[in-house]
């Protein structure tokens, strides 16, 4: 099993919320910036890996039931996305690396465990 | 603008309120309209197409309407969410319900809407489909998601209990 955790410990992320949830599964994941193509197209226990900071991406996370959101490219949330992913209980992770690297290392992670 | 008339009131499950450009709330009736739905026993498939029915139909309100409702049905049969509003209308529906036809402004733009894929995909999760619209006036939508033949409302089940 992938957890959050294994993902932020292995990929050197860092947790800005809901550390307590870290040890949530993660089944599989959804790249995106369109909110409404993220809505249509990603799962339960997607982790959402996105360079969108704005409070919306917490609701959009919620209402799927993501493991977590991973923001990418040094880009930081607001604090009103903070807030309510505390709220929530969204995890939200930032990280400098590219989308392209986060994505291409958590797809090997997820599929070396099969 | 009305075209079909809405389920019977009995079947009436909530009626929520929007604003027009406050995306501070913006997620907050669909889950209102998802944690009802759960509670009451509602299949996880039709609750996944509501949850994205009801998220897309409340931003459009949000981000195109100076304010509307978002009513809520849970019939023997169906899910049914109604929409209503006093927006600017849509002019060519036909063009709106295409992938990729947007009207929205930098501000919605940069928060990630605009992708001119929420009617398409309203339209896509839903069993039955129905938008008017009127230039200057408004816009009234109705879309329904049936439920799978097995289901029964857990009230129903209290009561034979
Ligand atoms: N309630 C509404 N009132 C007025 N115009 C609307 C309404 N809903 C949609 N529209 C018009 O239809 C267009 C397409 O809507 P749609 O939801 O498919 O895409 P979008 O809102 O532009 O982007 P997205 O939903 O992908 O974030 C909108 O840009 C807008 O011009
Ligand atoms: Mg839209």
């Amino acid at each position: 099993m992938t957890t959050l955790e294994t993902i932020v410990e292995t990929l050197g992320l860092k947790c800005k919320c809901c550390w307590e949830k870290l040890k949530t599964e993660v089944k599989g994941g959804y790249a995106g910036d369109l909110l409404s193509d993220v809505m249509a197209n990603s799962k339960e226990h997607d982790v959402w890996v996105t360079r969108q900071v704005h409070q919306n991406i917490v609701a959009v996370a919620s209402l799927k039931e993501h493991a977590g959101i991973i923001i990418v490219q040094g880009a930081q949330p607001d604090s009103d996305t903070l807030a309510k992913a505390q709220k929530e209980g969204i995890p939200v992770i930032v990280t400098e690396l590219s989308e392209f690297e986060v994505v291409g290392r958590i797809y090997k992670l997820l599929h070396e465990q099969d | 603008m009305k075209k079909s008339p809405a389920p019977s009131e009995v079947y009436l499950e909530g009626v929520f309120q929007l604003r027009g450009r406050d995306f501070v709330d913006a997620g907050l009736v669909s889950s209102r309209i998802k944690n009802s739905l759960k509670n009451k026993g509602v299949p996880e498939d039709t609750i996944r197409k509501i949850a994205v029915i009801a998220f897309e139909t409340e931003i459009n309100i949000i981000s195109y309407a100076k304010e509307g409702t978002i009513s809520f049905y849970l019939l023997p049969d169906r899910v049914v969410i109604e929409a209503e509003d006093s927006g600017e209308g849509i002019e060519n529906i036909e063009m709106a319900l295409q992938e990729g036809f947007s009207t929205a402004d930098d501000s919605i733009r940069e928060m990630g809407f605009g992708a001119g894929m929420g009617l398409p995909n309203i339209r896509k999760f839903s069993d039955d489909f129905e938008i008017v619209s009127e230039p200057g006036r408004g816009t009234y939508l109705k879309s329904s998601v049936m439920l799978n033949g097995n289901y029964r409302a857990k009230d129903d089940q209290d009561d034979n209990a």
